[in-house]
């Protein structure tokens, strides 16, 4: 982008060189321009090249070019200069492109050392989240962000904002973090113990000061260790247990997991500077329902323990198939599942299946993350009705902060 | 980011990628992505060119971290430079496609694009490896169109 407008007063008084734009308050014609020495307004050149000059500071040096042909010649070369400054952000890097460049690389010369397939979808939901706080603005990271997830079957909404999102990923990653054995972000002597929710609130009780955009360096110096970190670790560091609080995931689960929440809070980050964001790629998010799929029949067991669903209506024996909900997601990164209805140790079967449900993807997850309530997942529905009001309540039910 | 890093992290990032660590990869392409895709962009103009050569410029350096010698400068400067020849490489071979296709065009014409699109992305490129407030003066001096006492008062700074 180059200057180019409102320059037909300027050309008229110096024809000789390209006229600078009209700085902001230029309405102060007919002022005399003061006087100025040679040393001071050759030193004013490099603003008036920017036509960051005021009003009558732009005629004092534009009379002194008239006059002083080193400074004239100077003039013509910092004109020539900004020229060549532009705004062109680079807003629109196509966030696909990380992978097809990384996948590039990897073809022309394999990694010694690779991140492991489990933890890709983390790098690129981490990676892409970066992007879009990158460029966003100082004042954005204040924006209000509206949080929602279930409890006790019903919504609940928490205000936030985007650097308060921040804090929250950084905090529940740190989880992570402490199963590895780095540093936890909420400080060495934290309670194993803490639900994401209270890892969430500690830290941010913890700060002085409202998050701000400073918490975007400890975020993503965090994830990156996190990444190096599984990258070097043996094969089985992908069966290490990461407590939640009041349950617990292996690790590939849970950096799943967490690439799942990274998404989704970007998303809400990206509602709430209205910027477009898109659903991860096919089959990152076929990895993330799946992993929703396996956690709904333990999901299914643990209301009915609390008595928010019925009993099971048959007995199964471990191992055994058991009466099923076939769930068809649509779209990229779906599939079929059949969720085990009676009990977690049931295997889920086409041949016992007694209800069906359809739905989207995108649809799915953001009921996974209580985003919609089970009457919003309009979902095209057959069968045994009670089965598919309790998967679907199961499904928001594994929604947290 | 627009910051040099310390010289300390660019000798351990080219130890990172000389032993073929996929991760150091990634965090190679978070920093610099963008500032290769812009630098391409500038001289070619053109989105798919840019992500092309996005795709060479990250291979090249993947294949040769070797070719980085932290002596003769930052790992920054040094990414900006691959950028910057592949993409005029690029811009040569593309004019010289067009050239003899439509046989528009000379030698010269060439030669003046090419050192046109060099001088562009080489400003884009001082401008982005300024100080953070300095980079900042100039974007609102000059972006927002505020006068240089207004844009010191916004900046709290005095002369």
């Amino acid at each position: 982008m180059t200057a180019a407008n409102g320059e037909g007063d300027d050309l008229a008084r110096a024809p000789w060189i390209p006229a600078p734009r009209e700085s902001a308050d230029d309405h102060a014609e007919l002022a005399e321009p003061p006087v100025l020495s040679h040393t001071v307004l050759k030193s004013l050149l490099g603003a008036w090249a920017l036509s960051a000059c005021s009003a009558a500071e732009t005629r004092a040096v534009e009379d002194h070019l008239t006059a002083c042909a080193p400074c004239a010649d100077e003039a013509l070369r910092l004109r020539d200069a900004v020229t060549l400054l532009h705004e062109d952000r680079d807003l629109d890097l196509d966030p696909l492109l990380r992978s097809r460049v990384l996948e590039n690389c990897l073809g022309r010369r394999p990694a010694r050392i690779p991140v492991p397939a489990w933890a890709t979808p983390y790098d690129a939901e981490t990676a892409r989240l970066d992007a879009l706080l990158r460029d966003i603005g100082e004042s954005e990271w204040h924006a209000p962000v509206r949080l929602k997830w279930y409890e006790d079957d019903r919504q609940v909404r928490r205000k936030a904002t985007v650097a308060g999102v921040i804090g929250h990923l950084l905090a529940v990653d740190g989880l992570v973090s402490g199963a590895l054995g780095l540093t936890d972000p909420l400080g060495a002597d934290v309670s194993p113990e803490l639900t994401p929710t209270e890892r969430t609130e500690a830290f941010w009780e913890s700060l002085d000061r409202p998050p701000n955009r400073s918490l975007r360096g400890p975020w993503r110096d965090q994830s990156h260790t996190l990444i190096r970190t599984v990258s070097f670790a043996g094969r089985e560091v992908a069966d290490l247990t990461v407590t939640y609080g009041d349950f617990a995931l292996p690790l590939k689960d849970a950096l799943l997991e967490r690439a799942f929440e990274c998404w989704l809070h970007a998303d809400d980050i990206a509602n709430a500077v209205a910027y477009p964001y898109e659903p991860p790629s096919g089959p990152h998010l076929h990895g993330m329902i799946d992993l929703a799929a396996r956690l709904l029949p333990a999901a299914v067991a643990h209301r009915r323990r609390t008595g928010r669903a019925a009993a099971p209506r048959h007995l199964v024996t471990a191992g055994a198939p058991g009466r099923s909900l076939h769930l068809e997601v649509e779209g990229a990164g779906g599939g079929h599942w059949y969720i085990a209805l009676d009990s977690p140790a049931a295997l889920g079967s086409p041949d016992h299946t007694v209800a069906q449900v359809a739905l989207d993807g995108v649809e799915f997850c953001q009921l996974v993350a209580g985003h919609i309530t089970p009457e919003e997942a309009a979902a095209g529905q057959t069968g045994d009705r009670q089965a598919i009001q309790e998967v679907l309540a199961a499904a928001a039910s594994l929604s947290h902060l | 980011m627009a910051t040099d890093t310390p010289p300390r992290w660019d000798r351990r990032m080219q130890q990172r990628l000389a032993r073929g660590e996929a991760a150091a990869l990634g965090e190679l392409y978070d920093r610099y992505a963008s500032l290769v895709h812009s630098l391409a962009h500038r001289v070619l103009d053109d989105d798919q060119a840019a992500d092309q050569v996005t795709r060479e410029v990250f291979g090249y350096i993947w294949e040769n971290p070797e070719a980085y010698d932290p002596r003769q400068g930052n790992l920054r400067s040094w990414v900006a430079g691959v950028t910057q020849r592949t993409a005029v490489h690029r811009l040569r071979q593309a004019e010289a496609t067009a050239y003899a296709e439509t046989g528009i065009g000379s030698a010269e014409e060439l030669e003046a694009k090419v050192h046109r699109a060099s001088v562009a992305a080489r400003a884009d490129y001082i401008v982005t490896s300024m100080p953070a407030p300095l980079r900042k003066a100039l974007e609102l001096a000059y972006f927002q169109r505020r006068d240089y006492r207004q844009t010191a008062a916004d900046l709290s700074i005095s002369h």
